[in-house]
């Protein structure tokens, strides 16, 4: 197992490298030149040659790769065409809303889909399991945006319980942890409905087929408690796969994060990428961009080795 | 191969098994078997029903709706009446022949996108499987970056970059979409094969395209047209997320996304709800009438008991 | 006989082979899976699934090859018609080393050398109607349009027992000994010479795998065809085979005819192999047998010497440290203490058996 950890991590090497090349030439096949966003339009062709030459811009575009990656390898992610100032402070300054958001609702999702999924497994063909398939399929089909209207329509406008948007009351202390939970409500819910819809389906389809097992009958045959059976036996085995779904997760809740936090105006990574595109802030978005893909890229590593630490009934060569 | 491979064999029908479902006198063709069990769940036929309307809408749109969608008329923001049955937008055009039409963009791009990613994908995952070896490394590794990229950022990035249009956000969604097919095709490639039907046809001389594409990838259909169902859902809150956040179909061609962008004040959330609910209800249920079509083929072709009938 | 002289006579025409010359002849075919290990996948083993197999093939003969599972017959067969690509050795077929050709030669020669599987169940793709997996291989080398197809095809069916109807029909319509017919037909339909059996009536009923062994006599027969048959059942075997070659852990113990290899087996692990299979005749059961003990070796780490010795119950020092050479002749075993010859044997009627080896130590 070792040597299949360590062979792993000796893959994922050029899927790292393949990961930096697609981020650059992403952008690359921007029309016009990066130069265009420093200047005044007006500039004379000549003074537009010197500044591409200081950007490196005339030189042919694997140098430019070279140069970006030689860059990137010292931690150096550029600067901001917009505001001048290193991309790494500006994402440093946005990643934590961002990350505060996609845990929270990684935490209700897991805590309301595990339980909700294992309930509707166990209650197969039920009216609880209906419920909580139709509940599941609300989830999966409901665009982040509708849902997030919605809820602003329903809970700050209509009731006044919560707030529409941001991440504290603006002009307030800002420092109130009730404020912050108040400002987290309702963000967290539209981020976690998708993923437990999508981790309660998985959760309960996992469990049905757990349950269905000979080994699993064999333990009623034995006498064991019903509750012995579901707990030990079927749901350990239930949820292994729920390892790699999590990595999945995590790519979803990045995407998702983008327009959740446009909605409510969370001044988090999502909306810094928004505001990149409407600036044309190339190397920012390029930061964003990569910044995510590293973080989906460590998980689905992480996973793997996680599942093979966890699951015996793995063949590795 | 590197990755690792669970226990679990895709069909573990005994021949006995599959002896007695042959030796059945009335014999039930597999089309009927899946289209019967289809519709055994309610909910997928229904959901069929709604798509089916859905498309017929989109395709008779110009039939269907009461007014030239960009038209605009003198009353802008005007609440439902009989003259405009969900009122007018903030322009004086009439909603509900916008919301008609913005049903062709969401066709459109999410059968265009998905179209564009089953091709690719099941090019990529024949090619993985079949081949394997070092084909299949460099192929698995490529899919592993694109998978690497959460796929609405990098969509929303790439389709910033290329330029907003009906065009690009379906090429955007197509290009990046297929290491998902690629990989269900490998693997269903891998099972097939070493069936003996498909040595008979190297046996029997048959060129490696006619093997490839007439012989494995007929056996291999059921996951893709799972996946590629599923896939037109995914697509549609995908499309209508970009034309939500400006980066979708341009104004003033109608979409459900870029409808409801227009809805992000207080004012109009609250005062004018014909203007968010429509379009928002709209993607909802055809997202929805999509997914259980999807459910409904999965149970359909992906059961026990249709696939005894192979 | 004069039915077995005709065949041989049609197949030696068929195929264009001078009298006494083989139609395929294997010399010293090995088939080695590599065994992979450690981060950067190095070779670390090879499991040896076929190791230095010689044989010949005469025209209108029928070979048989048995062995217990595992012991490389199949892997013989598809290697032969390159499913599986050789690690080293010749298949000798019309005069041409296959291993030489390149793809296109290859894919031409191979045409007259086809399979049957054995499991009828995945041998035919279940998408497709027997009609169009019948007509297909015509087709696809243009030797004849859709339409002459079917005609072909109706005339194939007839000849292995099917009748026309069953062209439209899928797969999984039929039985097990119904699609085994159709897989015979589908092989059949390019006219080859010789066809490698594998293991073609194992996954069928009993009394169904009688119709279909007589079948393919009768097919033989009319055709002009050679066959390789690959079995673990022995009863079918000699039922079908001229000659036998017998297989243990990817090398050959010993090829004979059939007679004379059920009247007097040479070699050790054949004697068992004879005596595991019961005997139709109830008064003949209580005889002494001899019994094997232990599993088959691991293919990846063969034993030395004789790769029989440690399950043989006569094995001697020489047989742990000497490989033993298939001999020649009509009748070749590979052991350095063969069994007696000529001795009284079961099949003779004899209850009494000589269980000692030839040269004792």
């Amino acid at each position: 197992m070792t040597t299949y950890i360590i062979r792993r991590i000796l893959i994922s090497i050029p899927v790292l490298l393949g990961v930096t090349v697609l981020n650059f030439f992403i952008v690359q096949l921007a029309p016009g030149s990066p130069a265009d966003l420093y200047l005044d339009p007006n500039a004379s062709p000549d003074y537009k040659e010197r500044v591409e030459a200081a950007l490196g811009l005339d030189q042919p575009i694997m140098v430019q790769y070279l140069n970006w990656l030689g860059q990137l390898v010292r931690g150096d992610l550029g600067l901001s065409y917009v505001s001048r100032t290193p991309v790494a402070e500006v994402i440093g300054s946005r990643i934590g809303p961002t990350l505060l958001l996609m845990g929270a609702a990684l935490v209700v999702a897991y805590a309301i889909a595990i339980p909700v999924g294992i309930l509707a497994a166990k209650r197969k063909g039920t009216w609880a399991d209906y419920t909580v398939v139709g509940g599941a399929f609300f989830g999966v089909s409901i665009p982040h945006f509708f849902l997030g209207l919605g809820l602003i329509y329903v809970f700050a406008l209509q009731l006044g319980w919560l707030p529409t948007g941001n991440m504290a009351t603006i002009g307030g202390d800002g420092g109130g942890l009730w404020d912050r939970i108040q400002h987290l409500i309702l963000p967290v819910a539209v981020l976690a409905t998708a993923i437990s819809g999508n981790m309660v389906r998985y959760v309960r389809s996992s469990m049905v087929d757990a349950l269905s097992e000979d080994y699993v009958r064999t333990a009623h045959a034995k006498g064991l408690p019903p509750g012995v059976v579901t707990h030990k036996h079927a749901l350990r085995n239930a949820l292994i796969p729920l390892v790699t779904v999590l990595s999945v997760d995590l790519a979803g809740l990045l995407g998702g994060a983008i327009v959740t936090e446009q909605i409510f105006q969370w001044p988090g990574l999502g909306m810094l990428t928004i505001q990149s595109i409407s600036s044309r802030d190339y190397s920012v978005l390029m930061g964003v961009n990569l910044i995510a893909a590293l973080a989906v890229f460590a998980a689905n590593l992480l996973a793997d080795i996680v599942y093979a630490v966890v699951d015996p009934r793995i063949e590795y060569t | 191969m590197s990755e690792p491979t669970t226990l679990t064999s895709p069909s573990t029908q005994t021949a006995a098994a599959r002896a007695v479902v042959a030796s059945l006198g009335k014999e039930e063709s597999y089309l009927r078997t899946v289209v019967r069990r289809f519709f055994r769940h309610r909910l997928a036929g229904i959901g069929l029903f709604a798509f089916l309307a859905m498309i017929l809408v989109a395709v008779l749109a110009p039939l269907l709706a009461p007014h030239d969608p960009n038209q605009i008329f003198d009353q802008f923001q005007a609440a439902p009446s009989s003259a405009h049955l969900l009122g007018t937008d903030p322009v004086g055009r009439d909603v509900l022949s916008r919301l008609i039409y913005g049903a062709r963009v969401s066709i459109t791009v999410s059968v265009g996108a998905v179209s564009v990613y089953v091709i690719i994908g099941v090019c990529v995952g024949l090619a993985a499987g079949y081949y394997g070896k070092v084909v299949d490394s460099v192929l698995m590794r490529v899919v592993d970056v694109f998978m690497s990229f959460p796929y609405f950022m990098v969509i929303l990035i790439l389709v910033a970059v290329i330029g907003p249009s009906l065009m690009n956000i379906t090429l955007a969604i197509g290009v990046l979409g297929w290491p998902v097919i690629s990989r269900l095709v490998r693997g269903s490639v891998l099972s097939i094969k070493n069936q003996d039907y498909v040595k008979a046809g190297i046996a029997l001389g048959y060129s490696t395209p006619k093997i490839l594409f007439q012989h494995i990838l007929p056996n291999a259909l059921s996951p893709i047209i799972v996946n590629a169902t599923f896939g037109i859902a995914n697509a549609i809150i995908l499309e209508s997320g970009l034309s939500f956040l400006g980066l979708g179909v341009r104004p003033p061609a109608a979409s459900w996304g870029n409808m409801l962008s227009d809805a992000q004040s207080i004012t109009v959330m609250t005062s004018q709800p014909w203007l968010w609910l429509p379009p928002g209800i709209a993607i909802f249920v055809t997202v929805l009438a999509i997914n259980f079509v999807g459910d409904g083929l999965r149970d359909a072709l992906e059961s026990r008991e249709t696939k005894s009938h192979r | 006989m004069s039915v077995i002289e005709a065949t041989t006579r049609k197949a030696r025409a068929r195929a264009g082979v001078p009298d006494g010359e083989p139609l395929l002849s294997v010399q010293d075919l090995k088939l080695h899976y590599p065994i992979r290990g450690g981060i950067v996948s190095r070779q670390t083993g090879a499991v040896r699934a076929v190791d230095g197999v010689s044989f010949e093939v005469f025209p209108g003969e029928t070979l048989g090859i048995v062995g217990e599972s595992g012991c490389g017959k199949s892997t013989t067969g598809r290697a032969i018609i390159r499913l599986e690509n050789p690690t080293a050795g010749a298949v000798v077929f019309g005069g041409r080393d296959l291993a030489g050709l390149n793809t296109r030669e290859l894919r031409r020669v191979r045409l007259n050398l086809q399979m049957v599987f054995q499991d009828p169940y995945s041998s035919l793709n279940p998408q497709k109607r027997i009609g169009d997996l019948l007509a297909e291989p015509l087709v696809a080398h243009g030797r004849a349009s859709r339409k002459e197809a079917g005609e072909r095809v109706t005339e194939m069916l007839d000849r292995v027992g099917l009748s026309a109807q069953f062209k439209g029909r899928y797969p999984h319509e039929l039985s097990g000994g119904q699609r085994q017919r159709v897989g015979i037909a589908r092989a059949l339909m390019l006219d080859p010479t010789l066809l490698v059996l594998d293991e073609p009536v194992s996954a069928l009923d009993v009394s169904i795998q009688a119709q279909v062994l007589n079948l393919l006599r009768d097919l033989q027969a009319e055709l002009g065809l050679t066959y390789i048959f690959i079995s673990h059942g022995l009863g079918a075997v000699r039922y079908i085979s001229d000659r036998i070659v017998v297989m243990y852990l990817g090398k050959v113990m010993e090829v004979a005819t059939t007679a004379e290899l059920f009247a007097n087996p040479r070699h050790p692990y054949t004697e068992i192999l004879l005596d595991a299979y019961p005997a139709p005749n109830p008064h003949l059961r209580d005889k002494e047998r001899t019994v094997v003990e232990g599993d088959v070796p691991n293919a990846a780490k063969p034993p030395s010497g004789c790769v029989f010795h440690t399950r043989c119950p006569f094995a001697q020092d020489k047989c742990r440290t000497e490989e033993p050479r298939l001999g020649g002749g009509s009748h070749a075993f590979a052991c350095h203490f063969p069994l007696d010859a000529g001795r009284p044997t079961a099949a003779s009627g004899n209850p009494e058996t000589t269980k000692n080896p030839g040269v004792p130590a």
